[in-house]
């Protein structure tokens, strides 16, 4: 079987975490598409303040309080709430896989050292966390991904930990102890692929989280004063609330379909490779 | 007509029973046209491997078929009752109070929750014996009647707090609660060490003959057959291949696979394999004093430590099989990790070509891992699920420094070796059953040509049949190869069959070792002796 054949079988087992991925892979298409469909910049003003939804063809959602199209508010803010949920997905992974990893394989006390490191960030509530570390570092890009991941990598570390923890007595394991495979080679190509299912769907949550908070940090002020972000729509409409509902509607709805579409991907995901993992001949 | 001549009707009787299994099964009917008659008071043994459905047979009895399984046709009685007439109601006031089962996993079947003496209660109450003093009185009875010491304190006792033997005793006296007519026992004694066995089949057989009660065993043992049975009918993917009184067929069996069974159980210890001239063979391996203990968590602070292994020496020769014999929690499989240096020993030493293994740290090891190998005990775990059987076996070559092209041709080679299709290659482990897995695992054994192998309990995991298969295998490539192989094993027929010499080791102590003929024929030791006892079937081997 082809693996596209297999893919859309797969797609047709779970078909709510197909249409997920198909509105997430068009999402990123539009984002990325931006400049050339809306013109460059989301924040000039292209026509009268406050004009309702649908009622011109050139500004289908409607604009802001200062004439700003919100449609292509819309897709400039899906760029910065998909990179920072990318790329804080991708560091808390690589750090939390990476300290997992060791901690896991090696025990003993570097194991409890850097666990107990693990805890410390996990005590801390994650949101305030971010909204001290954005404010002390400037806001901008960087600094929200730093900040989101740094609350995020310890519990991927810890389920990594644990996974590892339980594989490295598997006996396929011993056997490439045995056979001299050195302790990288082992964590590499033995445990860690082993290990990827859970990993995954935490990334999907992960992700999830990263652009919820992306969106809080934004609404209070503190996302990149550059950027268009979804949070700062909904910042600017709260006190036009009731004179223009479409303008916190439109980003609110972006960020509900947005989260719901990554978590049901990850849903599919985790029982499609569950099924896979725990397939066997007899 | 039936209810008239219910007296001479037998207690049970099965017709034509067929069971489809569900889509995507590896067939498609766990018992097909079954049809079998049991009297009162007689033991019928059912014997099969597993996938035989001979496990699915005692659920239909007693209706506890999975969801997606249902009779498709055929005909149970019993006591002149249609069993599949009766509603849940009905059936739910037979279960238990006439027909009583006793499983294979004590601890699975005893909620760890309640302590014994509520268990046996909720068994009673829900068939409305008696007021709680008669209860009471009935439960210390039963608990006194299957040799549990100290009835009164067993009743306040948790599963957790007692033995496998004496877990699967409460089993047991929950099964007689309400003394059933019939009992069905599916593998009663394999989750148990041989000596608790020897015991359990014991009572089993004193509770049977006191109650002439009828009973259906269902084993994948011959050995237990022996002891027990008066009919046996032996199941083979769910078709009957044949029945008769033990004895005949004990003497005489009439199919190849019945044969194949027997022969399994057949290589006693009063019959180990002749003995190779391994006298002027020179010393391969010798540990001196090997050592090993661990902490254990008592409690929130206390901690204890227990001893795994003391002192323990042996002495491996060039092309030996040296056996390494002990029930469960024995400290033999410590024994295996420690030579293998997967475990660090607390003291002692593993001389290896005048080199003291125990000294050297994972580094200075990694060369001469290549001269010794293991072979692991389950198949299902022991090959890493995403790798290719390829890549599995190339792992080792590769570290050891062979190229790509080499590591591939050999790979492909031992496949060939150990009776694999070379299209294996290419697969992912969850292609093969358990035994081609175990094949797989001595292929990945052997691929860096290692002198010595540890196989610790390589075949236990596996059906007699495969098992047989697999040590023959063994065998045979030991001698081509010229290995020395320590063999660990809770089973005295397999050790018998494979070791030249045997070691048997209790509570992390080697307390007898010489040539297997010797040890297993004139134990020196009380507990060899009790093992050999143990052996089920043992007591009705002819003495040849």
């Amino acid at each position: 079987m082809t693996p596209f054949k297999s893919a859309l079988r797969i797609a047709g087992r779970h078909p709510a975490a197909a249409i997920a991925a198909l509105f997430l892979l068009g999402l990123t298409l539009l984002a990325l598409l931006a400049p050339w469909l809306r013109g460059d910049s989301p924040w000039a003003m292209v026509a009268a303040p406050l004009l309702p939804p649908f009622s011109q063809w050139a500004h289908p959602l409607g604009t802001d309080m200062l004439g700003r199209d919100l449609f292509t508010g819309l897709l400039y803010g899906a760029r910065s709430s998909l990179l920072v949920g990318a790329l804080s997905t991708f560091l808390t992974l690589l750090i939390g896989v990476g300290v997992g990893a060791v901690a896991g394989y090696n025990g003993g006390w570097i194991d409890a050292l850097l666990m107990r490191i693990a805890e410390f960030f996990l005590i801390l509530p994650a949101l305030f966390l971010a909204v001290i570390l954005v404010s002390v570092l400037e806001p901008s890009t960087s600094s929200v991904v730093l900040a989101i991941t740094l609350v995020a990598w310890p519990s991927v570390a810890r389920l990594v930990r644990s996974e590892f923890l339980t594989l490295r007595q598997r006996e396929f394991v011993l056997a490439a102890r045995v056979s001299g495979q050195s302790a990288a080679q082992i964590i590499l190509r033995q445990i860690l692929p082993n290990a990827l299912t859970p990993v995954l769907v935490v990334a999907g949550f992960v992700m999830a989280t990263a652009i919820l908070t992306e969106a809080a940090l934004s609404f209070l002020g503190l996302g990149d004063p550059d950027g268009m972000s979804w949070g700062y729509m909904i910042n600017a409409s709260r006190n036009l609330l009731r004179d223009a509902w479409w303008m916190s509607l439109w980003p609110g709805l972006a960020i509900l379909l947005t989260v719901l579409a990554v978590n049901l991907l990850t849903e599919g995901l985790r029982s499609a490779l569950g099924r896979q993992g725990g397939r066997h001949a007899d | 007509m039936p209810t008239d001549n219910a007296g001479q009707e037998p207690l049970l009787t099965v017709r034509s029973l067929r069971i489809p299994l569900p889509q995507g099964g590896d067939r498609s009917h766990a018992l097909y046209d079954l049809s079998l008659e049991l009297e009162r008071g007689e033991v019928l043994c059912v014997v099969g491997e597993s996938g035989s459905g001979k496990s699915m047979l005692a659920n239909a009895l007693i209706r506890l078929l999975p969801e997606t399984v249902r009779i498709e046709q055929g005909d149970i009685r019993f006591a002149g009752q249609d069993l599949l007439a009766l509603d849940e109601r009905g059936m739910r006031q037979l279960r238990g109070n006439r027909i009583a089962m006793v499983f294979q996993d004590p601890l699975a079947a005893l909620n760890p929750l309640l302590n014994i003496g509520e268990q046996i209660d909720e068994t009673l109450r829900a068939h409305g014996y008696g007021n709680a003093s008669a209860r009471r009185q009935r439960i210390l009875e039963l608990l006194d009647y299957t040799g549990l010491p100290d009835p009164q304190s067993i009743r306040h006792a948790y599963p957790f707090q007692l033995s496998g033997g004496q877990r699967q005793r409460v089993v047991i006296a929950m099964a007689l609660a309400l003394g059933p007519d019939l009992l069905i026992a599916d593998e009663p004694t394999s989750a148990l060490d041989v000596t608790t066995q020897a015991q359990i089949l014991e009572l089993i057989r004193r509770i049977q003959q006191d109650r002439q009660m009828a009973m259906l065993l269902i084993t994948h043992d011959f050995g237990v057959v022996r002891t027990l049975g008066d009919r046996v009918l032996v199941l083979r993917h769910g078709q009957l291949i044949e029945q008769g009184p033990v004895q005949s067929m004990l003497d005489r069996p009439q199919n190849g696979y019945t044969r194949e069974l027997l022969d399994a159980v057949r290589a006693s210890p009063s019959q180990p394999r002749p003995d190779l001239d391994l006298d002027d063979a020179p010393v391969i391996l010798r540990t001196r004093g090997l050592s090993h203990s661990y902490l254990r968590r008592q409690g929130l602070w206390k901690k204890q430590r227990v001893t795994a292994l003391e002192d323990a020496s042996i002495t491996l020769k060039r092309g030996e099989t040296l056996g390494i014999v002990g029930e469960s929690g024995s400290g033999k499989s410590t024994l295996g990790r420690l030579l293998l240096r997967l475990l660090d020993a607390d003291q002692g030493e593993i001389l290896y070509q005048d080199i003291d293994l125990a000294k050297l740290n994972q580094k200075q090891l990694r060369p001469l891992r290549g001269d010794i190998q293991m072979i692991f005990q389950d198949p299902g775990a022991s090959l890493n699920p995403r790798q290719t059987i390829g890549h599995s076996l190339m792992a080792g070559l590769l570290v050891q420094g062979s190229s790509p092209a080499e590591a591939e041709q050999r790979a492909r080679a031992l496949l060939e070796q150990v009776g694999l299709p070379a299209n294996a290659f290419n697969r992912y482990p969850d292609a093969f059953s358990g035994g081609q897995r175990q094949r797989i695992g001595i292929a990945r054994a052997l691929a860096v040509h290692p002198r010595i192998v540890v196989a610790d309990e390589c075949v236990s995991a596996l059906d007699v049949s495969v098992q047989a298969r697999i040590l023959t295998l063994l065998e045979d490539l030991q001698r081509r190869l010229g290995l020395s192989l320590i063999f660990i094993t809770h089973d005295l027929r397999v050790a018998a069959r494979l070791c030249d010499r045997v070691a048997v080791i209790q509570k992390g102590r080697i307390v007898e070792q010489g040539p297997t003929s010797e040890v297993f024929n004139n134990p020196a030791h009380p507990y060899t002796r009790a093992l050999v006892e143990a052996i089920p079937g043992h007591q009705r081997y002819p003495s040849t």
